[in-house]
């Protein structure tokens, strides 16, 4: 436990030393901000059921936002200690495997988190000098940020797997877009094959990020859902566990 | 301290390593030598349990270096090759974050952290970006970080590989006064370096250990004839007749030089000569201003053994 916080330490500073998290941050908030006018315009054109919440989590700017963030986030997490080496010297010291998969990972998913607390006082702000009802109860806005929680620990395994299958940055980010990117357009199958399979139709909104948003985001919060995301997420981190081991082992 | 059993390390095509078994006794300081791509690193990297062997066991400090990892990594200070080191930090940070990831904490790890920023004198360089470092302070930092948790054994692949003659003399002094109290296995191409620092030697080429003997040990075993070196003004016509017919000579090379004479008379092995060829210059009136034997050198071992099939 010492060492993994010791670990965790270690890679936070590396995100919140680096002025590339500034930047990354300072690009998000303006995506946010984007997104936030976008749902407030909707709402003053025409009179609307949906409220401010809604309308900004299923935007445009909010999934681009989204999607965007993780290969930028995770990319540099195994890839760059492959490169530099320095694997070597951390895989030498007395520490386990996992603690270092595990740390890395915490801490991609805890920069990622703090990416979203500026949002969060948006609604708060909006509520207190605005229409209260324009944003609806506490849970309904509390909601969509439980399953950006947990859609987030999905994603930045699946980044991390990325970064650990390459000593490239460039490489680990592209993987780790085609995967993101992959696994949100999974809904359109639908669509593409314009199926009236009830089964097929079943299992897409399983999985389907844009319809786990729609619920949440009205304040539905479906726990099969926050069952889904963590042992997709333990699952993932197993795979990147056994890549990790296995580039070290042959290296 | 180290003991190595039947170590073989097969990577898809080349096998690294044949059944390599060799041990290190605590106190001993061990020069690891062998061409590049004789397994030297692979070695030292299955030793520091980053990579498993295909075969066989290694053991330091009587843990298994893959079954009982975690212990035996504690007992290591492991400086790979080229010296990687997290550029964005600075040299205390990395000190103090290396130095509480081996288990350091509290007023211990900040007197070790001194302590080691001491002996490596790295004082200096404090609070610069490791990114900014010259490749001597890099190395400095490197070794000052493995020594921090004050480990029985150290590994050191190539540690003066990369930089200049100061430095190389600074970084073999401080191995030398670390074989005071820890046991070092290093890896180096520069055969001085371990005839002066190391107690023995051990030779590997092509995955096999050729040779492991203390080096004064080795060069007494090498088996090319040595060389005898004389100038001398003679007033024969044909001097390398005469030395030719002492006895033990080989042969005589000699080249004329403002009336000097430069003989190069090849002898057998492990005889000396010097005392029969003066008599023969005294006899035949010859003026003599150097007599010299050529020793055989570390590098001529290293040479005959690994070059054979190379």
């Amino acid at each position: 436990m010492r060492r993994l916080i010791i670990l965790l330490q270690r890679e936070l500073s590396v995100f919140y030393y680096s002025p590339i998290a500034y930047i990354v941050l300072f690009l998000f908030l303006i995506l946010n901000g984007l997104s936030f006018w976008f749902a407030i315009a909707i709402l003053n054109r025409a009179p609307s059921e949906n409220t401010v919440v809604q309308v900004f989590f299923n935007s445009v700017f909010f999934w681009i936002a989204y999607l965007l963030l993780f290969p930028v986030i995770t990319m540099r997490l195994f890839a760059e200690e492959f490169k530099l080496g320095t694997i070597e010297t951390l895989m030498t010291a007395p520490v386990r495997d996992w603690e270092v998969v595990t740390s890395k990972f915490l801490a991609a998913l805890i920069f990622y988190l703090s990416l979203w607390l500026p949002s969060l006082f948006y609604f708060l702000v909006f509520g207190w000098l605005g229409n209260r009802s324009a944003i609806g109860s506490a849970g309904q806005v509390l909601a969509p940020y439980l399953l950006l929680l947990v859609m987030g620990m999905f994603n930045v395994a699946l980044g991390c797997l990325a970064s650990a299958m390459t000593s490239n940055q460039i490489v680990a980010a592209m993987i780790s877009l085609v995967l993101t990117i992959g696994y949100f357009f999974v809904t359109l199958i639908n669509y593409v094959v314009n199926s009236s399979s009830p089964l097929l139709r079943e299992i897409t909104a399983y999985v389907s990020q844009l319809d786990h948003m729609d619920s949440f985001s009205r304040g539905v919060v479906d726990s099969r859902v926050l069952v889904f995301y963590p042992s997709m997420t333990l699952l993932l981190l197993v795979v990147t566990y056994q890549v990790f081991q296995y580039r070290r082992w042959k290296a | 301290m180290i003991k190595v059993e039947q170590l073989t390390k097969r990577y898809p095509g080349v096998t690294a390593i044949k059944s390599l078994s060799f041990d290190v006794e605590k106190g001993e300081i061990v020069g690891f030598l062998g061409p590049n791509g004789a397994g030297k690193s692979t070695t030292m990297r299955i030793l520091s349990s980053f990579m498993p062997a295909t075969s066989g066991r290694a053991y330091i400090a009587g843990h298994d270096v893959f079954k009982d990892s975690l212990n035996a990594r504690r007992h290591l200070g492991y400086l790979p090759e080229n010296v990687p080191l997290y550029g964005d930090m600075r040299v205390n940070e990395y000190l103090r974050y290396r130095g509480s990831l081996k288990g350091l904490a509290g007023t211990n790890l900040r007197r070790r952290v001194g302590a080691v920023k001491e002996l490596c004198s790295v004082k200096e360089v404090e609070n610069k970006l490791i990114s900014t470092l010259s490749k001597g302070f890099r190395q400095r930092v490197g070794l000052a970080e493995a020594l921090i948790h004050e480990p029985d054994l150290l590994i050191l692949d190539e540690p003066t590989i990369g930089l200049d003659p100061n430095q190389i003399r600074q970084v073999r002094e401080l191995i030398k006064s670390l074989g005071k109290r820890h046991t070092i296995l290093l890896s180096t191409h520069i055969l001085s370096e371990v005839e002066i620092t190391c107690s023995r030697v051990i030779i590997i080429n092509r995955g096999k250990i050729e040779a492991s003997d203390a080096p004064e040990n080795l060069v007494g075993r090498i088996r090319t004839s040595g060389t005898v070196r004389m100038e001398a003004r003679t007033g024969d016509d044909n001097p390398s007749e005469l030395i030719e017919k002492v006895a033990g000579v080989k042969s005589v090379s000699s080249t004329l030089d403002e009336g000097w004479h430069r003989f190069s008379i090849r002898v057998e092995a492990n005889s000396d000569l010097r005392e029969e060829i003066f008599r023969l210059a005294v006899a035949r009136h010859w003026t003599v201003r150097e007599l010299t034997q050529d020793k055989a050198t570390l590098e001529d071992v290293f040479v005959e053994i690994t070059h054979a099939d190379n």
